[in-house]
């Protein structure tokens, strides 16, 4: 019947009688109560703290029970209101329940009547509080854990997240590699009023263009061959929710002509599918790409674009807020050790001054990964200057796309043979117009 | 020695072999000495024209000033039709931890519902009233099990489902303001 919480009843009532019988009633079933002689008196004592229910008789001296109902809900508080009296009024009745009431109650009860009314009164206010608790942790597990930074630029980054979360505007996160923008895309959807609902993610640029047009749209049953079963795709999945693309700028042509299709009717149809489906969603994008640039070029469309970008939310690289790296160390450290089941650890000045120094191209997700390599191999105690990767092995650990690891491979074959193109290609086992096209591709220089 | 007992006042009529059963529960379960006398009130004085029932607030304030100083708890038995003024009926009252609990029998009888008089479970239910709210004098409050003694019961029905037992939380609790009694 009650959460751990006793649920707590304010008894109003002009007789004595009728206050003490209830008083004793209630503390049976182990409520907690208190009584009121009036409602001045009531409403005096809700000034000090809540109740959960309150149960008041109509009929009083001086302020009726509807009328000091009124008051309680003029001050914002909400507890469940029963109302009693002596006197069976259709129209009283009808007139409190309108007026927010709960229930209405003619004295004398059956005793039953009353346990029950009472029990699924407290019910209601423990379905409440479940519910509360439920909602908290939910924003609370969504939340923005990992946004560390006390630097300007990352404050300016949370007041436009705080500013853009809620509306329903659709906003292009730009920013370079590891520098956190799927995490303000979870910023952003868990402050909205969207954060009930799903946030799907999707990596466009994982995938090749059928793959994502069916991720994207869904697909029916037998639409291209491993096709066994209809399958939602991510607009449908995201209904009511906010549907994250990620790495937009990598999306072919064709892809971007459908994308923008679906954002202006917020309709689609499966892939082999004829039935148009709706969904309501909200769009969050975030590329490393300079898509101004890519419009200019013709390699991105401008309706799409202007589509897109109606708020743009630009996370500065890790080099331009380096008094954050403190505090991102230290997040890291407790993160890792929280999950390595470790006692915190420290940080040898030395190393911490070097962490500081480094140009960081991976950004957060390069610290990241550094702080829990060091934690692994380090000491147990404090992470020292050794237990840190120096020089070029920082550009490894930057890795992040496979275009990322393919090019810094042949950037070091290419370097590991002088540049030479045969014995390069030989190498990495593929003709040397492969290894040209490769060259041009990511413009590599010697 | 502790010389306190439990005091049952008995107003009305009630069977000898009744009352050895009231006794003999509330000793088991009590585990004080017990002692029974016959109550002198005039009930009349308690009874609500308008209501056609006994004011059981005020006969338990009656009934408390008949006890003894030695008195650890005292139970009122009768047959009256008792009433509180927010409700209906009831089968008994006592306060939350205090001296004194009232029961009567009136209620519990089936021919009051349209039902086969049967004596048998009469006394049963009234026996279990009664240590329901003697235990209420001892400080316990309604118990969600529904086959605990102290589940709270407002038809017959509901008595009669429940056994004349207390659950292990609810004799756990029992035992431990028992003991506190005797400290």
């Amino acid at each position: 019947m009650m959460a751990d919480k006793k649920v707590s009843i304010l008894v109003v009532d002009d007789e004595e009688s009728v206050r003490d019988s209830l008083y004793n009633w209630f503390i049976d079933d182990g409520y907690a109560v208190e009584i009121a002689a009036s409602a001045k008196e009531a409403l005096s004592i809700l000034e000090a703290r809540d109740f959960d229910i309150i149960l008041a008789d109509i009929k009083m001296p001086g302020m009726d029970g509807m009328e000091m109902h009124r008051r309680i809900k003029a001050l914002n508080k909400e507890p469940i209101f029963i109302i009693m009296t002596a006197f069976a009024s259709v129209d009283t009745a009808v007139q409190a329940l309108k007026d927010g009431a709960y229930d209405y109650v003619t004295k004398p009860f059956d005793p039953d009547d009353l346990s029950h009314l009472v029990r699924n009164a407290a019910s209601h206010v423990t379905l409440k509080a479940e519910n509360k608790s439920l909602k908290d942790r939910i924003t609370t597990l969504e939340d923005v854990d990992d946004l560390v930074g006390e630097s300007e630029a990352m404050k300016k980054v949370l007041r436009e997240v705080e500013s853009v979360a809620q509306s329903n505007s659709s906003v292009i996160i730009t920013g370079e590699s590891g520098t956190g923008k799927e995490l303000i895309a979870r910023a952003i959807h868990s402050n909205s009023p969207r954060k009930y609902f799903p946030l799907i993610s999707v990596h466009c640029g994982a995938l090749t263009e059928s793959l994502l047009e069916s991720e994207l749209f869904g697909h029916e049953k037998g639409a291209f061959t491993g096709a066994t079963f209809n399958r939602k795709g991510r607009f449908e999945m995201a209904d009511g929710g906010t549907i994250f693309l990620d790495e937009i700028g990598t999306i072919s042509p064709k892809m971007q002509i459908e994308l923008l299709r679906v954002l202006e009717t917020r309709s689609f149809i499966r892939v082999g599918g004829n039935k148009e489906i709706t969904s309501d969603f909200r769009v969050l994008c975030a590329t490393n790409r300079d898509l101004k640039t890519m419009v200019e070029n013709g390699n991105f469309r401008e309706d799409l674009y202007y589509r897109l970008n109606v708020v743009n939310i630009r996370i500065p690289p890790l080099r331009e807020r380096t008094e954050d790296i403190p505090l991102l160390v230290n997040h890291f450290i407790r993160k890792y050790c929280k999950s390595m089941s470790r006692d915190l650890i420290t940080v040898e000045p030395a190393a911490l001054k070097h962490l500081q120094e480094l140009e960081y191209p991976g950004n957060v997700r390069e610290l990241e990964n550094m702080i829990e390599r060091a934690i692994v191999i380090g000491n147990g105690k404090e992470i020292r200057l050794k237990d840190l990767p120096m020089g070029k092995e920082l550009m490894s650990s930057s890795i992040e796309s496979l275009d990322d690891l393919e090019k810094n491979h042949i950037t070091s074959i290419l370097n590991k043979y002088g540049w030479n193109i045969s014995r390069a290609s030989k190498a990495l086992n593929v003709d040397r117009a492969t290894l040209y096209n490769k060259i041009k591709k990511y413009n590599l220089k010697k | 020695m502790d010389k306190r007992s439990i005091i049952v006042i008995s107003c009305g009529h009630f069977e000898r072999h009744v009352l050895e059963k009231i006794t003999a529960d509330l000793i088991h379960f009590f585990r004080f000495p017990l002692i029974v006398k016959e109550c002198t009130l005039d009930l009349s004085g308690f009874y609500n024209p308008t209501r056609r029932q006994y004011d059981a607030n005020l006969i338990l304030k009656a009934i408390s000033m008949l006890s003894s100083p030695d008195a650890i708890k005292t139970i009122g038995l009768m047959r009256v039709d008792l009433y509180i003024p927010i409700l209906t009926y009831i089968f008994g009252q006592s306060m939350l931890d205090g001296s004194t609990g009232i029961v009567s029998l009136y209620r519990l009888r089936n021919e009051l519902y349209g039902l086969e008089q049967d004596d048998r479970l009469l006394i049963e239910r009234f026996r279990k009233v009664i240590v329901h709210e003697m235990a209420h004098a001892f400080g316990l409050i309604h118990c969600l099990n529904p086959s605990c003694i102290m589940r709270s019961s407002t038809y017959v029905e509901d008595l009669d489902q429940k056994d004349l037992e207390f659950c292990f939380k609810c004799k756990t609790e029992l035992d431990e303001r028992l003991n506190a009694f005797r400290i």
